[in-house]
């Protein structure tokens, strides 16, 4: 590691690791309390409106299934936290003064929400009134919903950094606008997509469960009433995933240009672009200087509609890797060697500040403070601080083929899901469910398709804005602690045996209780 | 309101909700220290039930305040954050790693088919409650004792020992702190199970349990106390914000700060009072006296360590790169931003005491735990 920061290979690529393991664990568990809550509070909802002993029942039935998972959420969610300080203490030194609020406001203002009402949800049927208690139903699933928004705020800043300034004396960035932050187009798009995909999720887990029930022809009651509840749900929900990936799509494309020619799969820019339904990578190379890039050897496009999806202009020109990297006068894209030099002269110039500073040369450190902090220095040199710390261009691009195939499967999956939920939600309304066995098959195949989908939408997230940890702000690189690689490969192996092993007893627990059924 | 006082003000302002969080956590780990006892007082399957379920049903207030403390850390003083837990690194991971087991452990204890077998996670429970407390005790200690790292001109730290904050365990005054609060919290413990269970058996048994936990937890706090009384500590010069080492540091702030260390005695005299009240005059609300006594003491343990003119995370490598309130915080406009937030904590306060006196008006009795639909 030198002065700058520069961490060894292995470092990063140990840190990611780990923190890809802990976040995709914890992933693994978080949708489905963010779905099952609304549908617990939907259920229970229309138990205290019809005073139906029966509703009340399924709703306990479920409730048992979402501790289960809940308990191994919170466990792998208590690591992420406080990983950002342990793996990435350069970063949350950078970044802590914006970074760190969202996540003090979402333990004060969403954690307690959840866990003071999850313990009355759980304990209170006999403690509280029948209203208090669908209350806390429902404030279990705003605080769970709420946790979310804090974290996605933060990741969404992490993507868009906005609201801030850099102050050289500290030498770090700095809030100046807290609406800014929270109301960041990139953020609120985050939290709407990611939550929402949640429900759908859980909406496809209650409809597998259920469809194993009626398969076996047990709990058909139960079954079909919470297929109905949980189709209705899903089906809304999927409306809603495909327009919030929508505008997420039009951010992204303004935004992170790359990780959009990424998730498109698309070297080279051009006007009318097209959208690549299927495509297959091969395993030679396009650009010989660059191993992320991998040639395309099957490929099914629809003319213009990437322009479209992206700028709301078929004609509009969208760059591509190569126009991103190597520039492109004609669209005014500047070249990543350009920025490389810029970013060197940011960095420099701040050293130059500190050691003016240290030196108690106090003329100097007034004129460089004043030259770092003027608003031409900020636009034009600044603003690439990130690029200074790379030295080759091809570093730029993330690895194309992971985070195009990653988007395709979300996306194929995701509209395959709004399909599933027409059909379960007709054939339950027509009473019909319980005889369509290829339907209720595929129900159940349909709940690990959808894990994929969510894994696959947070590889395109963090995959596809590699190298960069804030955007062009800070590498990756540079954002890890100053640590050997050998104790991150430790812990990393630690977290992978004790995630496993409880992911072991969370789906053995689940199928145990899924097969002994809700109390009589 | 917060746009009028000054960055020193905010700074001192966000150190006593810190300190206030901190003192909050310390308190509901009776939760942890409950658990160190399952076995001691539990005896049979049904009163180890019991035990459990008491505590269950609380357990995650402390998970989330430690979420929130580690939270609020953050978006106030930063620099801690990256220094210490990027520093520090196996102390930390070590304080994780027992509650991600923790976190499991009551959901599944009793579920069929869960695994490893409820003998497993009744010893994460175990394992949880002596690590989580002796740790983060331990850690807390380095406030007073200082700890090995220095900052470079960019404030990214580096660890000079390849022990990354495990070596505070050599360091005996930082252990007394960690053994204190392992017993501190099996007192309380005790206590919660004599306040909450409607079962003679236990409660006779948590007495006894409690007389022992009471005594070695004031051995080790008394010579953690007057140990830092006499130790030299880390002053902080207001006007150069140079760090030097000055004599009697903490004896000072005693004294300085007449306020605190009133805050100090009642805390001391609160935790006296519910051991006292409960093992020789048969009390059942003694967790109350050394509940408020607990927040009141470590509240003003945090003040002595980061107001006055000290230095709250010591460097002993090098004493300039010592964090202090004022170099480890965060923006002006950040702390006012989070000051209107934290006009929200009453309000969270007041809802958790609520919804807490409504759960827990009846005792936990083993009739309940047989009609109860949801049981850890």
């Amino acid at each position: 590691m030198n002065e700058i920061g520069i961490a060894s290979e292995a470092l990063v690529n140990w840190s990611r690791a780990q923190f890809a393991l802990t976040a995709m664990y914890h992933w693994l568990f978080v949708p489905l309390t963010l779905g099952i809550t609304f549908i617990l509070a939907f259920m229970e909802t229309i138990y205290v409106k019809t005073g139906n002993e029966e509703w009340k029942r399924i709703t306990k039935f479920w409730m048992t299934l979402f501790g289960i998972n809940f308990a191994i959420g919170v466990a792998t969610g208590i690591i992420l936290e406080f990983e950002f300080g342990t793996n990435w203490s350069n970063y949350s030194w950078f970044v802590g003064d914006i970074f760190g609020a969202p996540l003090a406001i979402e333990g004060i203002l969403a954690f307690f929400l959840e866990s003071t009402f999850i313990a009355i949800m759980f304990f209170g049927w006999n403690k509280v009134g029948k209203k208090t208690h669908l209350v806390a139903t429902w404030l279990t699933a705003i605080g769970a919903n709420l946790s979310a928004l804090w974290i996605l705020v933060a990741n969404g800043w992490m993507q868009k950094p906005v609201g801030m300034i850099f102050n050289p004396e500290t030498a770090r960035n700095e809030m100046n606008n807290f609406w800014d932050v929270l109301f960041s187009p990139m953020a609120i798009d985050k939290w709407l997509h990611a939550t929402s995909s949640g429900f759908v999720l859980a909406a496809i887990f209650v409809i597998g469960v259920s469809a194993w029930y009626l398969l076996k022809k047990r709990e058909v009651v139960l079954a079909r009433k919470s297929m109905l509840v949980a189709a209705i749900f899903g089906l809304l929900s999927s409306v809603y995933v495909v327009w919030t990936g929508d505008n997420s799509a039009r951010t992204v494309a303004n935004d992170q240009p790359m990780k959009f020619a990424a998730l498109e799969g698309l070297y080279n820019g051009s006007e009318g672009a097209g959208l690549i339904a299927v495509g297959m990578f091969s395993t030679s190379e396009n650009d010989p200087s660059n191993e992320n890039l991998k040639d395309m050897t099957i490929k099914l496009e629809i003319p213009n509609i990437l322009s479209y999806m992206a700028f709301l202009d078929w004609d509009a020109f969208v760059p591509g890797v190569n126009d991103i990297v190597r520039g492109n006068e004609k669209y005014g894209i500047m070249s990543a060697s350009e920025k490389i030099e810029r970013g060197k002269v940011a960095i420099n110039k701040l050293g130059a500040f500190k050691t003016a500073k240290k030196n108690g040369d106090s003329r100097l450190t007034e004129e460089l403070k004043a030259e770092l902090t003027s608003a031409d220095f900020q636009n034009n040199y600044f603003r690439y601080f990130g690029y200074g710390y790379f030295k080759d261009v091809q570093e730029m691009v993330p690895n194309v083929p992971l985070t195009f195939y990653s988007f395709h499967t979300m996306v194929g999956l995701g509209f395959a899901f709004i399909l599933g939920f027409i059909l379960v939600f007709w054939f339950t309304l027509k009473g019909t469910i319980g005889k369509k066995k290829w339907l209720l098959w595929l129900s159940i195949i349909a709940i690990p398709l959808a894990y994929i989908a969510s894994q696959a939408g947070w590889i395109v997230a963090e995959v596809g804005r590699q190298p960069w940890v804030v955007q062009d702000m800070m590498p990756t690189m540079a954002a890890v602690t100053r640590i050997s690689s050998g104790s991150v490969q430790v812990t990393f192996w630690l977290f992978a045996v004790l995630f496993t092993v409880l992911m072991i007893a969370e789906i053995k627990i689940m199928i145990r209780q899924i097969k002994i059924g809700p109390h009589h | 309101m917060f746009e009028n006082l000054s960055h020193v003000a905010l700074q001192q302002y966000w150190w006593i909700l810190v300190s206030i969080l901190a003192a909050l956590f310390v308190f509901l780990m009776f939760v942890q220290g409950g658990q160190t006892l399952i076995f001691q007082i539990g005896k049979t399957e049904d009163e180890k039930t019991m035990l459990l379920n008491t505590l269950g049903r609380k357990w995650e207030f402390t998970f989330t305040t430690l979420v929130t403390f580690g939270g609020a850390f953050f978006a106030s003083f930063p620099l801690f954050y990256s220094t210490s837990f990027g520093g520090a690194y196996w102390v930390w991971m070590a304080i994780l790693i027992a509650f991600v087991i923790q976190a499991v452990s009551y959901e599944y204890r009793r579920k069929p088919a869960n695994f490893l077998g409820q003998k497993t996670f009744e010893i994460f429970l175990v394992i949880n409650g002596v690590l989580g407390t002796l740790l983060v005790g331990t850690a807390v200690g380095t406030f007073f004792n200082g700890a090995e790292f220095s900052l470079n001109q960019l404030n990214q730290v580096d660890w000079q020992t390849p022990f990354r904050g495990l070596e505070a365990v050599l360091t005996f005054h930082n252990v007394a702190l960690g053994l204190s609060v392992l017993f501190l919290s099996r007192v309380l413990g005790n206590l919660y199970f004599i306040f909450t269970i409607d079962n003679k058996t236990i409660v006779n048994r948590a007495r006894k349990t409690l007389l022992r936990c009471s005594i070695v937890f004031l051995l080790f706090f008394l010579y953690f106390l007057v140990a830092l009384l006499l130790k030299q500590g880390y002053a902080v010069d207001p006007d150069t914000g140079k760090v030097f080492m000055e004599p009697y540091k903490y004896l000072h702030n005693v004294l300085q700060m007449p306020l605190n260390t009133i805050i100090l005695l009642l805390g001391v005299v609160g935790v006296l009072w519910g051991i006292i009240s409960t093992v020789f005059m048969k009390s059942n609300k003694g967790f109350w006296f050394a509940g408020v006594g607990t927040v009141l003491t470590v509240f003003a343990l945090f003040l002595l360590a980061g107001f006055n003119n000290t230095a709250f995370y010591p460097s002993n490598f090098d004493l300039q790169s010592s964090l202090t309130i004022q170099n480890a915080s965060s923006s002006k406009f950040t702390l006012v931003a989070m000051g209107y937030v934290s006009l929200l904590i009453p309000f969270v306060l007041a809802y958790i005491t609520y919804f807490w006196r409504a759960m827990n008006k009846k005792k936990i009795s083993d009739e309940e735990m047989k009609t109860e639909s949801h049981v850890y």
